[in-house]
C-alpha cells in the first residue's frame, strides 16, 4: 500500500511517468491515467510493436494483387472506425455511411483529379486533397446531424439509408463532379510534394512497385488516423459518446449536451469516410456514382459487427474479415465441386453469389452467436491464455 | 385533365403496393420491436413463387397467389425462428441487422432462381384498359389498389376483432405481461412474420402484374416502404396506408410532370421522391404522422 502511495506522490511531484517500481507486477494501474492508457500492458506494447513490423514487412513478401487486397484492408479500417465512433461508441446508427465516402471521393477528385469534361479536376497536391476530403463530408456531417440529432433509433436508420439514395442521385446528375451515372471519372491523384506515391519508387535504394508505394502511404494514413480515434474514445468526449449511447436521458441529465454529442459523433464519423472513400476510389481506380450505394454501407456495418461494435482493434480486424473473406472463398472455391468459377457456367451457385450468400451469413451467425464479433472471441482466447491452467 | 387522373390512379397502384409491404413491417416492429430489412427479398421470392405456380404448375392467378402466400408464410415464420429468435433481448439495432444478413441471404437464393429472365405472374388484367370518372386508365392500378387495400382492411379487422389478432396486439403492448396471461409469445412472432411475409408475396405479385413482370432487381423497389413507414409512423397500420398512397401518388405525379416543370431536378428523380418526402416530414415530426410519441421518463 505504502509503495502505491509513494507512486502516486511521485506523480504529483512532477516527475513525469511513474517509475515502474512494482516490477513484476505489470497489472497493478496505480493511476487512473496509467490504466486508461492505449497500451496498458507491457504484451500490448510488444504485440503492437510486432504488428507495425509485421504490416511493414508483408509488401515484401507478398505478390503485387495481396498487397493491393492489403491497402483496401487499411481503407476499409479508417471508414470502419468512423462508422464505429457513430454507430458504436455513440450508439448513433447510420446505413448512410457510403454517402459520406462518396463525398469524400469526389472532393478529392474534384480538387486532386485530372480535368476530363464533363469532370472537373483542379489536380491540387495530396496535402490539399486529403484535409479536403476529410473536412467536406465533415462539414456536411455537420449539416445533417441536428436534423439526425431529432430521431432515435431505428428512425435514424432509415433517415441515413434515405441519405445514401438521395446522396445517389445527385451524384448521378452532378456530372461536373463525377463524370456522371454509369460513365464515372477518374480519382484523385496521390501527389505529395512533387512525387507520385501511386507509381514506382525508389527509397534509400530499395525499389517499391506501386502497390507498395500506396500501400505504405495508406498505412502511414491509417496509424495516425487508428490513434486519433483511440484517443479521441479515451477522452471527455469518447465518454460522452458512451453516455448517450447507453442511456441518452441520463446523459443529458448529468450535462452532456445531446445535441452537441451527436453533431461531434456525426462530424468525425463523417470526415473518416470522406478520408476512406478518397483513399478507395485510387484503389478502385475509376470512381463511378454507383460505387456508394446501399451495399457498400453494409459492407461497413458488416465491418463493425463483424469486428466488434466500439472498438478501434475490432474495426480493424473486421476490415481484414470483410475485404479478405471473397478472395478467400474465391481460392477456396476451386476444390469445391458445385460451384461455378464465372456467371452462367451452372453449379448450384457461382463464385459472387457464393461469397454474398457467406457475407449474409456470417452477418447473421456472429450476431447470433457472439455479439462482439472477432474482438469477442479474441478476448475469450486470450483470457483463456491469461488464466491457463485454470478455468477463469 | 385525363392525364392527371391517369397519373393519380397509377400513383394509387404504386402506392397501395407500398402499403401492403408498409403493413407487413409494421405488424414486425409491432411485435417484435425489429424492422425487417428481408421484406424485399421475401417479396420477390413471393413474386416468383406466383410465376411458378402459374406457369409451372399450371394452377390459375388467384390460386397461385394463394399458395405463393403461404409458402412465403412459411418461410417467414422460418425465417423468424432461425435467425431471429435467438435476437429476443438483444438491442433492436442488432436483431435489425440480423434481417440485413437474411436479406443478403434471401436476395441471393431469388438471383439464383430467377437469374436474368423476367418473371411474369399471369395476371388477368394485362394492358386492359377501363373507364373510371369517365377516363381511360389501366385496370391493372384499379385492381391493384382493391386488392391491396382490402386485404389489408381483411388484416385490420382480424387483428381487432379476433382472440389471435387480440394476442397479437397483447404481445405488442408488453411481451412479459402477454406471457403471464397465458399468450405463447414466440408463437405471435411467428405469426406476425408469416403475416408480413405473406403480404409481401402479395404486394410483390402486385407489383409484377401488369405489362413489365419482375427481375431479380425489383426486389430494391421494396426498400420504398421504409420511407413509407417513417412517413407513416413506425408502428401504425392506418399510417403505413395513408403514407403508402400518399408516398405512391407523388412519385407517380412526379414522374409525369417533373420532367416538365422541373428538368433540372435530373432524370429519374421520381425515384428519391420518396426519401425526399420522408426527410423533410423528419424535420417537422420526428414520429411520423401517426407514430406513437416515445415517452421517457427519468
Amino acid at each position: 500500500m505504502s509503495t502505491v502511495l509513494e507512486s502516486q506522490s511521485h506523480r504529483r511531484g512532477g516527475v513525469g511517468r511513474p517509475d515502474r517500481s512494482l516490477r513484476g507486477r505489470p497489472l497493478l494501474y496505480t493511476d487512473y491515467a496509467d490504466e486508461m492508457a492505449i497500451w496498458n500492458t507491457p504484451a500490448k506494447r510488444f504485440w503492437t510493436l510486432m504488428l507495425v513490423v509485421a504490416a511493414l514487412a508483408l509488401p515484401f513478401f507478398v505478390q503485387r494483387d495481396i498487397t493491393a487486397l492489403m491497402t483496401t484492408v487499411l481503407v476499409y479500417a479508417i471508414g470502419g472506425i468512423g462508422l464505429n465512433i457513430i454507430s458504436g461508441y455513440a450508439g448513433q446508427v447510420s446505413l448512410g455511411h457510403a454517402f459520406f465516402l462518396g463525398l469524400g471521393a469526389y472532393t478529392a477528385a474534384v480538387l486532386g483529379g485530372e480535368d476530363s469534361p464533363p469532370a472537373v479536376g483542379l489536380g491540387l497536391p495530396m496535402w490539399v486533397w486529403l484535409p479536403a476530403a476529410a473536412i467536406v463530408p465533415g462539414l456536411v456531417g455537420l449539416l445533417v446531424a441536428p436534423v439526425a440529432a431529432r430521431v432515435r433509433g431505428l428512425y435514424l436508420a432509415i433517415l441515413t439509408l434515405g441519405l445514401v439514395f438521395l446522396g445517389e442521385h445527385v451524384f448521378r446528375e452532378a456530372a461536373w463532379m463525377t463524370g456522371g451515372g454509369g460513365v464515372g471519372r477518374a480519382p484523385a491523384e496521390p501527389v505529395l510534394f512533387g512525387v507520385d506515391l501511386y507509381s514506382r519508387q525508389t527509397v534509400l535504394g530499395v525499389e517499391l512497385g506501386r502497390q507498395q508505394v500506396f500501400y505504405f502511404t495508406c498505412f502511414v494514413i491509417f496509424v495516425v488516423m487508428a490513434i486519433l480515434a483511440r484517443n479521441l474514445t479515451r477522452s471527455r468526449f469518447g465518454r460522452a459518446f458512451a453516455a448517450v449511447r447507453d442511456r441518452d436521458l441520463a446523459a443529458e441529465i448529468m450535462g452532456v449536451s445531446l445535441l452537441r454529442t451527436k453533431t461531434l459523433a456525426f462530424a468525425v464519423s463523417s470526415a473518416y469516410a470522406g478520408v476512406a472513400g478518397a483513399l478507395l476510389s485510387i484503389v478502385f481506380g475509376r470512381i463511378t456514382p454507383e460505387n456508394w450505394n446501399l451495399f457498400l454501407s453494409v459492407d461497413f456495418l458488416a465491418v463493425i459487427l463483424i469486428g466488434g461494435i466500439a472498438t478501434i482493434s475490432g474495426s480493424i480486424i473486421g476490415a481484414a474479415f470483410v475485404v479478405l473473406l471473397p478472395r478467400l472463398v474465391q481460392e477456396l472455391a476451386v476444390h469445391v465441386p458445385f460451384i461455378s468459377g464465372a456467371v452462367g457456367q451452372g453449379g448450384v451457385l457461382n463464385i459472387f453469389q457464393l461469397q454474398t450468400i457467406l457475407f449474409g451469413a456470417l452477418i447473421v451467425l456472429f450476431l447470433i452467436l457472439e455479439p462482439r464479433g472477432l474482438f469477442g472471441i479474441w478476448l475469450r482466447v486470450r483470457n483463456y491464455f491469461k488464466a491457463w491452467p485454470f478455468s477463469y | 385533365m385525363d392525364e392527371l387522373v391517369a397519373t393519380v390512379v397509377r400513383g394509387l397502384g404504386i402506392g397501395s403496393t407500398y402499403a401492403l409491404l408498409a403493413v407487413g413491417f409494421v405488424i414486425i416492429y409491432r411485435t417484435t420491436q425489429v424492422i425487417s430489412f428481408a421484406q424485399p427479398a421475401l417479396m420477390i421470392l413471393g413474386a416468383f413463387a406466383t410465376a411458378s405456380f402459374v406457369s409451372g404448375a399450371g394452377l390459375p392467378f388467384w390460386l397461385a397467389v394463394v399458395a405463393s402466400m403461404a409458402v412465403l408464410a412459411v418461410v417467414g415464420a422460418l425465417t423468424e425462428r432461425i435467425a431471429l429468435r435467438p435476437m429476443v433481448g438483444r438491442p433492436p439495432f442488432s436483431a435489425a441487422m440480423v434481417t440485413v444478413g437474411v436479406f443478403i441471404v434471401l436476395l441471393i437464393v431469388a438471383f439464383r432462381l430467377i437469374g436474368t429472365r423476367v418473371v411474369t405472374v399471369g395476371d388477368p388484367w394485362g394492358l386492359s384498359r377501363v373507364e373510371l370518372f369517365g377516363v381511360s386508365v389501366f385496370a391493372v392500378d384499379v385492381a391493384k389498389t382493391v386488392i391491396a387495400l382490402s386485404t389489408i382492411a381483411v388484416v385490420g379487422v382480424v387483428l381487432m376483432r379476433s382472440r389471435v389478432g387480440l394476442a397479437m396486439r397483447a404481445t405488442a403492448l408488453d411481451q412479459e405481461t402477454a406471457l403471464a396471461q397465458g399468450i405463447d409469445v414466440g408463437r405471435m412472432f411467428g405469426l406476425a412474420w408469416a403475416t408480413a411475409a405473406g403480404l409481401a408475396a402479395l404486394a410483390g405479385t402486385l407489383i409484377g402484374t401488369g405489362a413489365g413482370g419482375v427481375e431479380a432487381t425489383t426486389a430494391l423497389v421494396a426498400l420504398k416502404a421504409l420511407p413509407v413507414i417513417i412517413l407513416g409512423g413506425l408502428d401504425s397500420i392506418k399510417g403505413s396506408v395513408v403514407a403508402g398512397l400518399v408516398i405512391g401518388v407523388a412519385e407517380s405525379l412526379t414522374r409525369t410532370y417533373q420532367p416538365q416543370v422541373a428538368p433540372w431536378l435530373g432524370s429519374n428523380f421520381d425515384v428519391v421522391v420518396p426519401y425526399l418526402i420522408m426527410v423533410v416530414v423528419l424535420m417537422v415530426r420526428p414520429y411520423g404522422l401517426y407514430g406513437t410519441k416515445e415517452v421517457q421518463r427519468v
